[in-house]
Parts: C-alpha cells; sequence; structure tokens
C-alpha cells in the first residue's frame, strides 16, 4: 500500500525492441502521462518471450504482466515473430486462468512504434484495471507453503 | 526497291517507288494545299485542293496530288495557271458551303477569292465532308461511330441517325484532324476535369521537358489501342498504330511489357517519395468547382514553358487574372487532414505569387499562418517577394466561395488586424499537403519498414540515424522519410547513398553480436527450431545429430530460444538467465521514501532498511 492507501499494483511489460518498446521509449521522451507502475523488460522480439518469464513475473510478485508486439500482419522486424506470439499467448491465458490468475491481469497485444499514446493508454488502463482486482499475493502463497 | 524520277516544278527529284505525288512533293519542300490529307490515314482525294498538273507522254491533265502515285518520268506543276484556276473554284465553293471557318477564308484569300462566289445555304456550316474524321474513326480508332449518311446536297457526316451513341470511346481523334474545327467532343460526365487551360495531355508524350531519358511514353489508359485491347480482353489490338506508323525510327513497339527484374543488391535505398493530398477531402476550399480553384501542383503546370498554355497564367476562359488568391497549409497542420507541416508549402506558395507578379501584374494575397522560410536564402526571398507587392494576410483561408459571377471570395481572418477579411479574386491556389503514398504500407512490410504516425516511414533514429532503417542495408532517401524541399532531398539522399556505399565498399558486414547459438550437450534433435526460424538460420547437422545456428543468419529474435523443449538455445545478451534476473531485479529494488510518491512499494527481499518496512 501507498501512503494514501490505494494499492499500487506491481506490472511488468514483456515489449519487444522494434515496436513497443519503441513505443514505450516515444511516449517518455513525449512526456505522455503514464502510471509508474509498469516495469518494462526489453527483449528483441515478442516471439522470444518464453511462457516461463510470465510465470516467473507472476511468481515474483507482479500484479500483472503485459506482452507487446508488432502489429501483425508485416509489422514484426523479424517477418514472423508476432506469429509465434500470436499461436503462444491464447495457450498461458488458458494455463494462467487454470492456475486461478484473473484473465484481467494478463494483456497481450499490438503497439506500433508509431503508437506511443496507444502504449500511454494501455499503462493507464491495465493498471487502473489490476488495481481494482487488488493484489494477486501469489508469492506470499508461496512463502507461506514454503514454510 | 526500285527507284523512280520525276520533276515536280522544274526540280528533277529521285525516290523510291511507291510514294504519292504529295508525298514526294512535301518531302522536298514543296508546297501543295491539302485540307482532306492526314499522313497517318489513306489519301482519300476529297477535298481537291491539292490538283496539280500532270503531264505524261505529252499529254497534261489535272489529278489530286494526294492519290497520284510518283511514276517514272512525270512531269508535276503545282502552281500552273490551269492549277490556279481549278484551285480558285475549288476555294469559291468550299468557302461558299463554309464561308465562316477561317482557314477556308484564309486559303481562299490566297486564291484571291474574299466572299462566296456562290449562293450561301448555311452560314454556320463548318464541314466540308472532307472525310478525314469518317476515316480517323473506322480506320484508326476503330470506333466506327461516325460516317457519311444522306447523298448529293443531303450528305453529311455523323453517327448513325444523327443521335448520342454509346459507340463513342471519346478519344477526340475526330476533334484533332477535322480541318476546320466543325466537331466539338462534349464532356458530359460530371466533375471531368475542363479542358482548358490545364487539359489532359496527348496519349503520347515525353513526361517532362528534362526527363532523362528523353523518350516519350504512351499513357495505357488514354491510347486508343490499349483502350481496344482492353475492352477487348487482349483479343483486339489494331486499333490507331499513327505514331507507330509515323515513326521514321521505328521506335514504337506496342508489346512491350513492364518487366519484373530480379537483382541481387547489397543495399536498398528507398525514394518512393509522396504524393500530393486530394484538396475535395476538405470542401470549405471548393476544390474542383470552379476551374479557376487550382493546386500548387497545377499552378506549376500551369506557368511551366512546355504546359498547355506555353507558361502563361491564364484563368479557364484564357482572360489573365487580375486578382489570386493564395492559400497556405491546405491540408497541413490541420486537426482535420494532416496535422504535420508539410514544410515545402510556404516557400513555393511564395515562388508562386512571385511568378504571378511577374508574369501577370496581377494582384496577389497570400493567406497563411506562419512563414516558415526555414532555408538558407529563404527570408531574404519573402522579403523580396513582399517588395514584389504581394499582400501578405495572416491567418489560414477559412473558406473559398464561388460567386454567381464565376468569382472567387476568399474569407479568412486577418490574425494582425484581429478581424476577417473577404477578398474576391479570379483564381486561388490552394498549397495542398504532400502525404504519404497511398500504398505506404505495402512497401513498408515489403522491406520491414516502420512507419511515423504521419505515414512516413521511419527513420532508424530521428537525429543520430536519419537515413538507416530499422532493416540492415534499406536506407531512406527524400520524402519517403518525410516532407522535405530539393536542398534537403538533395542532401538526405547524398547520406543515404554513401551509406550504401559505406556497406558495400567494407566488403563485409558487422553482424550483431546478439544472436542465438545451441547448447550441443542438451540438443534433442526434435527440429522444432529449424521450423521456426524466419531466417533458416538454423540447420540440422546430421553427422553430430544436432541442430546448429549459422551465425551470419542469424538476427537474434529468440523465437527458438523460447521455443526450445530442451532449453538448449541460448540467446546471447537475451539469456533466459539474464531475464529472469531481471525479472527478480525488479522485485527487490530497495525503495527510497518520497513523501507523497506514487512510486509502488515492492515487496523487499533485501535486508530491510529502516525505511523499508512496509507491507503489502
Amino acid at each position: 500500500m501507498s501512503d494514501n492507501g490505494k494499492f499500487e499494483p506491481r506490472i511488468v511489460g514483456f515489449v519487444c525492441n522494434w515496436c513497443t518498446y519503441a513505443a514505450a521509449d516515444t511516449a517518455g521522451i513525449s512526456r505522455l502521462q503514464q502510471p509508474p507502475n509498469v516495469d518494462v523488460v526489453r527483449v528483441m522480439c515478442s516471439g522470444r518471450v518464453d511462457p516461463v518469464f510470465i510465470l516467473k513475473a507472476f511468481a515474483e510478485g507482479a500484479d500483472g504482466v503485459i506482452v507487446s508486439g508488432c502489429h501483425p500482419p508485416g509489422d514484426c522486424h523479424y517477418n514472423s515473430g508476432n506469429y509465434k506470439t500470436f499461436r503462444r499467448m491464447p495457450l498461458i491465458e488458458r494455463l494462467l486462468e487454470q492456475y486461478g490468475i484473473e484473465k484481467g491481469r494478463f494483456h497481450w497485444g499490438w503497439i506500433s512504434g508509431a503508437e506511443a499514446p496507444k502504449w500511454a493508454q494501455l499503462t493507464r488502463d491495465f493498471t487502473e484495471q489490476v488495481r481494482n482486482l487488488g493484489p494477486l499475493n501469489w508469492k506470499r502463497m508461496f512463502a507461506s507453503k514454503e514454510e | 526497291m526500285s527507284w523512280v524520277t520525276l520533276t515536280i516544278d522544274g526540280q528533277t527529284i529521285q525516290v523510291e517507288e511507291g510514294k504519292t505525288v504529295l508525298e514526294v512533293a512535301r518531302e522536298n519542300g514543296i508546297h501543295i494545299p491539302t485540307l482532306c490529307y492526314h499522313p497517318a490515314l489513306e489519301p482519300y482525294g476529297a477535298c481537291r485542293l491539292c490538283v496539280v498538273e500532270i503531264i505524261r507522254k505529252g499529254w497534261s491533265s489535272l489529278h489530286t496530288a494526294c492519290t497520284h502515285p510518283a511514276w517514272d518520268g512525270l512531269e508535276v506543276k503545282t502552281n500552273s495557271p490551269l492549277v490556279r484556276d481549278v484551285r480558285k473554284t475549288i476555294m469559291g465553293l468550299l468557302l461558299s458551303r463554309c464561308p465562316n471557318v477561317p482557314i477556308i477564308q484564309e486559303l481562299a484569300a490566297e486564291y484571291g477569292i474574299t466572299a462566296p462566289p456562290f449562293p450561301v445555304e448555311d452560314p454556320t456550316e463548318n464541314c466540308i465532308l472532307c472525310g478525314l474524321c469518317v476515316r480517323v474513326c473506322n480506320d484508326m480508332v476503330q470506333a466506327h461511330v461516325l460516317n457519311f449518311s444522306g447523298r448529293g446536297v443531303k450528305r453529311q457526316v455523323g453517327p448513325p441517325f444523327m443521335e448520342k451513341t454509346r459507340q463513342c470511346i471519346g478519344c477526340g481523334a475526330c476533334t484533332s484532324v477535322c480541318p476546320t474545327g466543325a466537331i466539338e467532343i462534349v464532356l458530359e460526365e460530371a466533375g471531368v476535369y475542363q479542358a482548358k487551360p490545364l487539359g489532359p495531355t496527348a496519349a503520347i508524350y515525353v513526361p517532362t521537358l528534362q526527363a532523362v531519358p528523353r523518350v516519350p511514353v504512351i499513357d495505357t489508359d488514354s491510347c486508343i489501342r490499349f483502350r481496344q485491347q482492353d475492352r477487348t480482353n487482349g483479343a483486339i489490338a489494331d486499333a490507331c498504330g499513327a505514331c507507330q506508323m509515323l515513326c521514321e525510327a521505328n521506335a514504337i513497339d506496342f508489346d512491350q511489357e513492364d518487366e519484373f527484374l530480379d537483382l541481387d543488391v547489397g543495399a536498398i535505398v528507398v525514394a518512393t517519395g509522396f504524393e500530393m493530398w486530394d484538396a475535395t477531402k476538405l470542401s470549405q476550399y471548393s476544390y474542383g468547382k470552379s476551374p479557376n480553384i487550382i493546386t500548387g501542383l497545377e499552378f506549376e503546370r500551369l506557368s511551366n514553358a512546355g504546359g498547355p498554355t506555353g507558361g502563361e497564367i491564364l484563368l479557364a476562359d484564357g482572360r489573365k487574372p487580375e486578382r489570386v488568391a493564395v492559400i497556405h497549409c491546405v491540408g497541413s497542420r490541420d486537426h482535420n487532414a494532416h496535422e504535420y507541416c508539410s514544410r515545402i508549402c510556404c516557400m513555393y506558395s511564395l515562388k508562386q505569387a512571385h511568378l504571378v507578379r511577374d508574369k501577370t501584374g496581377a494582384e496577389v494575397y497570400e493567406f497563411y499562418m506562419d512563414m516558415r522560410a526555414f532555408g538558407k536564402g529563404y527570408e531574404e526571398f519573402y522579403e523580396r517577394v513582399q517588395e514584389e507587392g504581394v499582400v501578405m494576410v495572416r491567418g489560414r483561408g477559412a473558406e473559398v466561395e464561388v460567386l454567381p459571377s464565376g468569382k472567387l471570395r476568399v474569407t479568412g481572418e486577418d490574425a494582425n488586424l484581429g478581424k476577417l477579411v473577404a477578398a474576391d479574386v479570379d483564381m486561388v491556389v490552394l498549397s495542398t499537403a504532400i502525404e504519404a503514398p497511398h500504398d505506404a504500407s505495402e512497401v513498408a512490410s515489403l522491406f520491414g519498414l516502420g512507419r511515423t504516425p504521419d505515414g512516413f516511414f521511419a527513420e532508424a533514429h530521428p537525429k543520430l540515424r536519419p537515413v538507416e532503417t530499422n532493416t540492415d542495408g534499406v536506407f531512406l532517401a527524400g520524402c519517403a522519410q518525410g516532407p522535405k524541399d530539393v536542398p534537403d532531398t538533395v542532401a538526405h539522399a547524398g547520406a543515404a547513398a554513401s551509406m550504401a556505399l559505406a556497406l558495400l565498399g567494407k566488403g563485409e558486414v558487422t553482424i550483431s553480436p546478439a544472436i542465438a547459438y545451441v547448447d550441443e550437450q542438451f540438443c534433442s534433435a526434435c527440429k522444432t527450431c529449424i521450423s521456426l526460424c524466419p531466417y533458416t538460420a538454423i540447420g540440422f547437422v546430421e553427422a553430430d545429430n544436432v541442430a546448429r545456428v549459422n551465425e551470419a543468419l542469424c538476427k537474434g529474435c529468440g523465437t527458438c530460444v523460447a521455443t526450445c523443449p530442451a532449453g538448449a538455445i541460448t540467446a546471447r545478451h537475451f539469456t533466459d538467465a539474464q531475464i529472469l534476473a531481471q525479472i527478480e531485479g525488479l522485485f527487490r529494488i530497495p525503495v527510497i521514501e518520497i513523501p507523497n510518491t506514487q512510486y509502488p512499494i515492492p515487496d523487499t527481499q533485501l535486508p530491510p532498511t529502516k525505511e523499508s518496512n512496509h507491507e503489502r
């Protein structure tokens, strides 16, 4: 909890180097208002996002995870990396559901390098959404089991 | 090929067999007047004006030069008293039929006739029944619309039953060959741009006066031969061909097609340029509602010495304009169109204002928002144009209204005066925006380019890498990257060329160290990675029964790393361990307490400091 008693969620964003990272960079340069709750982990391609990363983030204490790459079709710097994301993410979505993680805590999609305002909007909306869901407390859950 | 020798007006001429007397005379600079002759059409002998006296074997007789073959031993007199007498009669008859056609009047005057010697039946008659239009329509265009009907004095030219027909393709060949201007093409389709003064060019033309190579091209959308081919789905293509027939160098080849060349290159410069924004999208400027509302590009065509008016700045009705308004930022810096500044318009508008002042002396009103005279010498030019008496109105031109009188009323706010102003002008020039080509997205996906929100291609870095793209070996030049004027484009293109040469000149390429490698100890030879690699950079080594990464091909995307079921592939600089550590690290940052901070408060695993003992 922060000082004012409002729950501040921790969100990890896995973003590809060429599109969404560029958008996030531009959003920063353009001084677009964004909540500080989203921490960005840069990968070269959204196709590099191993499902393990997402689980790891939740396990470490994240309340929400974003995966974002280049728009299909054709925007991908690596021609088809985003297609692999496109196929993988629905699977991890179902997996997370089975683990009992609410749907609203995981977002995957596409933001091109030109869409800085879209990135800023996503971080605002998603932070609010996760805030409403409340803390996930996966980490504490694991911790208590280990004890 | 046999040769014949004949004498024309005392001049002995040797020519190849198979020509007509008229052709031989023309080739040798001997003038014989004609009205119904066209080099691309079969001679017809309708107007009889080319009549000449031909003496063969001592016998003299009168023949039309256009139909008489050039035989051996002929003696031709083109201007003997007999010939002049006959021509005078012919001209008298023609003038009595068409008393008000300038070319007939001129020719008649040459033979001493100033008034019709015979009763005039219809003073508005323009057609001399020469049949040129009939021949061009049937033989060349093959539209078969025009023909003769009626006999004797009732003979006339027209479509069947003299009614409008859908068979007419509107090619205008008949009007262009008609010697007396008797045929008028009426464009009935709404919105077709007026023929004057920015009318269409011919179907075959040299693209620009400075074109390199300086050869004509055929506009296949307008050429009647190609249109016939389209209509018949390629079955028939024998219409017209006048250009081929008349080209002495035999340079016209209708079968030439667009070619696709497969080239192996080491670098690509994308210089696909821009398109002009369509001014009809903002209806307040009334573009298209009056022929005197033109875009900057149309003005360039108008003031071009090779243009339709020979460089004179004229209104659609041929008058000189007395007042001209230039409206800046049409489609630029506008939330309803493009938000960016098109950069070139201020300066070309000033140049056009200067041209109007120089060529017509008309009053010029420039409606501008800000004058962006950014380049070397530009500010000085702006001052010079002001000194030439161009009226500068600071404020966007808000509206152009076509008044019933045909004049144009431009209204706008003069921000310096703080009030609305209006100017009634003869001509409005809209300085339209430049925009990315409509198919830029296809080019972008072809080369793996990014695009900035304005639609132009994105450079790798706005300040430090202005010509490179995120795709290795692909460079940008000119307006493909964003609006630029000529000096900037030249500089940008020069930079792109030198970047490309620097890449090629080295003879070797530097590849990124952030690539994948297979730990062969763990590789289970499942080959999953091979099918996923977009660059076919992973090959299977049968001898060792492992997958191996070709380091020159790998771009380091990491798709295989995320896929490998055995976890045998590692992406250098983006290893699983590194990323997982990064995630762990995110949640272990000791938080420095700042009053009223909005920073998230993490669960900390590090030894708690005095300030960071918060609980979730």
